[in-house]
């Protein structure tokens, strides 16, 4: 770990202000950027410490929806009774994440910039172009157990490690933040994580220096909520494969569908195809399949991950029949 | 006073059986536990000198070359920085257990990616990490050999290490059953929760040395030899040990590193190894490539068996995971190949990770044993028990105790064993394919030299001495049981003192053969005194009984602390002798699985486990049942989820934390349940007692194997069994 | 710089670089050891320890965070002389062997039981909304967090059964 200038903010203003150098990192739950400091895969010089920011509630919107404080750890927003009423996958997909103690200080905020896992991005002896960019991928070619299939190229194969960005994905969430300028904004999650294309060490389409507030649900949309998490143990284990999903019947027929996998890119993916395959459609096998020929048409493995592709159909296919009643 | 005792004859007198205080035997909680559980128990890198310095490793980024330059001025210059040591005396990697002197040392030949090139010492942590991060290492590149099956792989086949008798190619020819398939195991780490660690001071010449360390009794040396010193200028401590697993049982890099950084910079220095350090720079278990052949008669009867097996190491290391130990005496049959290779590759060094040689071989073995059953359609039970030899089938010499019929046969009743249905596949809960899966268990068992001091004070209390560890195993409960039993002294009367290179030299901890030799050495100390006590008393000491703290004798009766105005002392001194040549000797057991196999994902999940061992006499049942858990959670890791991912361009361990090694969780692990069954071994030693730390892991793997197989109809033939080799076989 | 932790209701001053984590300040400026560095990276638990009524990883966050901030060590907890029914708990069933993992384990299992109290819901509760029963299953996966290579799982699950009040199985 570097020496580095640690700061504690009293305000969003001071935060803000502090934080305006490219090498400085807001530091809320510490839980990601303090283990890749400690291996100097991340190297900031100044530290802006928010956690005494007032970010921390959870309120209902005007719209009907909610608005999550940056700084709502997972685990009060997984046991939040409105998120258990009203939008039970984001809660399933908190506790599906991390341990207990991690819970207990990852924030909101912070879980939306999760770094990728990838053993090289980790390892500061390997090339890594979302580390150093244009030092080249040393995954490509080594073991991708982890790796994408969809959206990847070729500077980098890397998967966002998220659960709880999945789920929000799923529930059309927004990202609110807080310019340098003080200006705040919202940005549509899904248009928040970048592929990686030929800049795999830019990740999001925050601004230098801006500060996430918070994060908007819309009103709930009701249907059957699932969030199925795929994993090499039973619990505390990054997802191989994950799916949120989101589906509503009317008269037999798929109303209103969302889908967001993870550990399938570089991003919480959504395809919209796919679900416009799906709505007005009765459920069954067949269409399911049809759902899953669409969303992996252009899939790709890197060899120790082929398997994931055959691991979506399936699980797939498990979740859309769990989700219409097993008419599947 | 010493009682020396040499393991040439059986120890009929079952002499444990006959004391009145109870100790022994007994499911006593461990005299230590109220200061793990407090954390008041000092583990190595917990008693830090006023003005001790931190030491950080550096790695070498390539897997083969020679470091040319390592930058000291830059990192010199770095506040706190107080030292870059490049000694050629640091380790390339840690000794092999019981080595008795240096493994090989330099680190400017780069032998592996991982391996420590430098020590950067400051006057805190955070200063030493940085250091270390930041030295920039001049390498001139060398060719490492990744692959161990490459076609151009630098293969050995010590003669020593293979073996056949029979003709097993015309039994094979014969046979009305055969087996014959290939099957992969992946490399493992011990992963021990405590990182190796070791805090060095020096006075003038004389060496203190805080370290987590299994045998002390060898490290010794290994230390002294390391750094050109004698054995005397070392005092080595280690009284708690955060998990060894055979990881630590050689002395390790950051020992010597910490030694060499104290003696040059005149201070303390503590050196701990990262957890990504732990996984590169100490030991693995090497990944195995094992074809067995089993040829049976129409009865199912073995007439041959075949185990050959490849597995790597780094060039100039002895060491190479044995893989079919237990293949010549397990079962019966006429015709038998053993055979051994070694690949040498520049990857980290393999060494003994708990149970070498079993804890994959028999895994392996006994999945081929299931796939023999499938064949002959005989109940995978009942074809063990159908070959089990009378006599050791190799060497032609007797059992000295053999339980494998009983576990077998009341493991399976235990169990439910008959509710399994005999054809794969077939039993669902929704989503979940259930089945169950069996394997036998066996492990040679082993005595070592060893001594300890036992020492009763004039108050009526006893001291154990001896430098023997205890990694969790339960040597500081059953060494203060036997005391105790011998003594007739209730528990809390008696303290034992371990880890401490000042006290008689012990067995150290490894091969199962702590207890046996250990508590042998303690038992013929106490005999040494319970004579003398005698003596006092004028009677002879088998008619004498002794029991909290009273002397009984015929009409005599005396409190102990009566007959000691001084302290008396003894020292016992055991060491293995006929008994093992004249007997084979092992501890047996069987394992029984119950999985769940998700037919979507291919997903398993451990949902009932027991394992049924014979280990000669249970000093403790409660300590020895955690033992077997252990040993039973590491065979569900095997099975299911442990993998060192090493990258095949470079060698290096891709997943080297434990994040992405995935350790079982305690969601993996259901409730396990252990059948300890009672028996003695005159031929182990005096105590009748095995060893029990290894056995829970030999085989174990394989019965949750075969349970996947007849979950859900899929043969894996590799470990672990990750829901992708599963998923492959799974339909639609 | 100088940090203020009300440590086991004591209340100390910390002086060291901003890069000490809450565990290596315990560990080696605080002379409270019995926190355990594992991994440091928050991938086994070892470390755990209460800081304002929550169990977090302390390797993962820098000590100069938590200025003014209540921190629960195992030593806290209770003395050899005087366990907590939770340390009393893991001796009696044997919940551990080597021990290096176990004041983790145990600040976890006590912080755990009040995640619980709370009504908290986890990845091994059918209905989220609380009123879950202290099953195995729920206790297991609770302390997943929590990595013991010795293995004593089972036995760890029989102990904060034990402490819980939820009797033998």
């Amino acid at each position: 770990m570097k020496p580095f200038e640690y700061l504690r903010a009293a305000d969003r203003g001071t935060a803000r202000r502090d934080a305006a150098m490219p090498a400085a990192a807001y530091i809320a739950g510490g839980t990601n950027l303090l283990d890749l400091m400690k291996l100097e895969v991340m190297q900031p010089e100044r530290l802006v410490d928010i956690n005494r920011l007032d970010m921390k509630s959870v309120e209902t919107t005007g719209e009907g929806g909610l608005r999550i404080g940056a700084l709502v750890t997972n685990s009060d927003l997984a046991a939040h009774e409105t998120v258990i009423a009203d939008y039970p996958l984001l809660s399933r997909a908190l506790l599906a994440g991390a341990s207990g103690q991690l819970r207990n200080k990852a924030t909101t905020g912070g879980n939306l910039l999760q770094r990728t896992r990838c053993y090289y991005f980790y390892d500061t002896a390997m090339a890594c172009n979302k580390r150093d960019p244009g030092s080249g991928c040393a995954a490509i070619g080594g073991a991708t157990r982890l790796h994408a299939i969809l959206g990847a190229s070729a500077q980098c194969i890397a998967t966002h490690p998220s659960d709880m960005a999945v789920a929000m994905l799923a529930l059309d969430a927004e990202v609110e933040i807080e310019e340098e300028s003080g200006e705040t904004r919202r940005i549509p999650l899904r248009e928040f994580h970048t592929l990686p294309g030929d800049t795999p060490h830019i990740e999001t389409v925050l601004p230098q220096g801006a500060l996430i507030t918070a994060v908007h649900l819309p009103a709930p949309a009701g249907g059957t909520q699932i969030y199925r998490k795929v994993r090499d143990r039973a619990s505390y284990a990054f997802a191989l494969v994950s799916i949120a999903a989101r589906v509503t019947l009317e008269d037999g027929k798929i109303a209103q569908v969302a889908l967001a996998f993870g550990g399938v890119a570089h991003k919480p993916w959504r395809d919209p195809e796919v679900e416009k395959a799906l709505i007005g459609k009765a459920p069954s096998r067949a269409l399911f399949d049809t759902a899953a020929d669409i969303l992996l048409a252009d899939a790709r493995g890197q060899g120790d991950n082929d398997f994931k592709i055959p691991l979506v159909r399936r699980t797939l296919r498990a979740v859309l029949t769990e989700a219409t009643g097993g008419a599947g | 006073m010493t009682a020396h005792m040499k393991m040439d004859s059986p120890d009929e007198r079952n002499r444990l059986d006959h004391m009145a205080q109870g100790s022994v035997g007994a499911p006593l909680d461990r005299p230590e536990g109220k200061l793990k559980v407090s954390g008041r128990a000092t583990y190595a890198n917990e008693d830090h000198p006023e003005g001790t310095l931190h030491g950080v490793l550096v790695r070498a980024p390539v897997g083969a070359g020679k470091v040319r330059d390592v930058g000291r001025a830059d990192v010199m210059a770095l506040e706190g920085v107080r030292a870059v040591i490049t000694d050629p005396r640091l380790l390339r990697n840690p000794a092999q257990g019981t080595a008795d002197a240096a493994p090989i040392q330099g680190c400017d030949e780069i032998a592996y990616l991982g391996q420590p090139v430098a020590l950067v010492v400051a006057e805190s942590f955070e200063q030493a990490r940085h250091g270390a991060q930041a030295l920039r290492l001049t390498i001139d590149g060398g060719a490492a050999a990744i692959d161990p099956e490459a076609d151009d792989a630098e293969i050995e086949r010590p003669e020593k290490k293979q073996s056949s008798q029979g003709d097993l190619d015309s039994a094979m020819s014969q046979a009305a059953y055969t087996v014959d398939q290939t099957y992969h195991t992946a490399p493992n780490s011990s992963a021990a929760m405590e990182p190796h660690a070791s805090v060095a001071r020096w006075d003038g010449d004389m060496l203190e040395l805080r370290g987590s360390y299994q045998m002390l009794n060898y490290n010794i040396n290994e230390l002294a030899d390391s750094l050109g010193i004698d054995a005397e200028q070392i005092h080595l401590l280690s009284p708690y040990v955060g998990g060894g697993f055979g990881s630590k049982l050689g002395i390790a890099p950051e020992a010597v590193a910490a030694a060499i950084a104290a003696k040059e910079l005149g201070v303390p220095v503590s050196v701990a190894m990262t957890r990504q350090q732990v996984f590169e720079a100490t030991m693995r278990r090497s990944e195995t490539r094992q074809r067995v052949r089993l040829a049976a008669d129409a009865e199912g009867k073995l007439t041959g068996i075949g185990h050959e097996a490849r597995v790597s190491q780094l060039p100039g290391e002895s060491f190479s995971e044995p893989v079919t130990q237990a293949t010549p005496f397990l079962y019966a049959g006429a015709h038998r190949v053993i055979g051994h290779e070694i690949a040498r590759v520049n990857r980290t060094c393999a060494g003994s990770v708990r149970a070498p040689g079993e804890a994959v071989g028999l895994a392996v073995l006994e999945v081929a044993m299931d796939e023999l059953s499938e064949a002959a359609g005989i109940d995978p039970v009942e074809l063990r028990l159908r070959n089990i030899p009378e006599r050791d089938p190799t060497k032609d010499i007797p059992f000295s105790s053999h339980v494998l019929a009983q576990a077998l046969t009341e493991g399976a009743e235990r169990f439910g064993w008959s509710e399994r249905s005999k054809r794969p596949g077939t039993v669902r809960e929704g989503e979940w394919m259930i089945g169950m899966g069996m394997a036998s268990a066996v492990r040679s068992n082993i005595m070592q030299e060893a001594a300890a001091r036992v020492t009763l004070q004039p108050g009526g209390r006893a001291v154990v001495e001896t430098d023997m560890t205890d990694i969790g195993t339960g040597t500081y409960a059953v060494l203060t049981q036997i005391a105790s039993e011998m003594l007739g002294l209730p528990m809390d009367r008696v303290e034992t003192r371990l880890g401490d290179s000042a006290f008689p030299r012990g067995s150290g901890s490894g091969g199962s053969w702590g207890a046996g030799s250990n508590g042998t050495s303690v038992f013929l100390a106490c005999e040494e005194l319970r004579r003398q006590i005698a003596g006092r008393i004028g009677c002879d000491e088998a008619e004498m009984t002794l029991k909290d703290g009273t002397v009984t004798a015929g009409n005599v009766r005396r409190d102990l602390s009566e007959l000691l105005d001084t302290p008396l002392s003894a020292v016992g001194q055991g060491e293995p002798g006929d008994t093992y040549k004249s007997h084979r000797q092992a501890t047996y057991g069987s394992y029984f699985a119950e999985v769940a196999v998700n037919s979507v994902t291919g997903e398993t999940r451990v949902r009932r486990m027991l394992g049924v061992f014979g280990a000669g006499r249970i000093l403790n049942p409660k300590t020895a049942r955690s033992q077997c858990i252990g040993g039973m959670t590491f065979g569900i890791g095997i099975a299911l989820t442990e993998e060192i991912v090493h990258d095949m361009r470079d060698g290096h361990v891709v997943n080297r934390d434990l994040a992405e090694y995935h350790l079982p969780v305690n969601a993996d692990v259901p409730q396990i349940d252990v059948m300890l069954l009672d028996e003695r071994d005159p031929y182990s030693n005096p105590l009748q007692a095995k060893g029990i730390g290894e056995l829970g892991i030999c085989g174990a793997a394989g019965a949750i194997g075969n349970a996947i197989y007849n979950a859900c109809g899929v043969r894996v033939r590799s470990f672990p069994m990750t829901l992708d080799t599963i998923l492959e076989g799974l339909g639609d | 710089m100088d940090t203020t932790l009300k440590i086991n209701g004591e209340e100390r001053v910390l002086q060291a670089d901003p890069r000490t984590s809450l565990l290596d300040a315990l560990r080696h400026h605080l002379g409270l050891t019995g926190s355990k560095k594992g991994c440091d990276h928050g991938q086994c638990g070892a470390c755990t320890v209460i800081v304002n009524g929550r169990r977090i990883n302390s390797c993962l966050t820098l000590a100069c965070m938590h200025d003014g901030d209540e921190i629960t060590t195992v030593e806290g907890l209770g003395t050899p002389e005087a366990l907590s029914p939770m340390q009393q708990a893991f001796v009696t069933h044997d919940g551990y062997q080597c021990g290096y993992c176990t004041p983790g384990q145990i600040c976890s299992a006590t912080a755990m039981l009040e995640e619980v109290a709370q009504g908290w819901p986890s990845h091994a509760s059918a209905d989220l909304s609380g009123g879950m029963e202290l099953t195995d299953a729920e206790i297991s996966e609770r302390m997943s967090g929590n990595l013991c290579r010795c293995a004593a799982y089972p036995n760890i699950v029989d102990a904060i059964r034990d402490a819980a009040g939820k009797g033998e199985r």
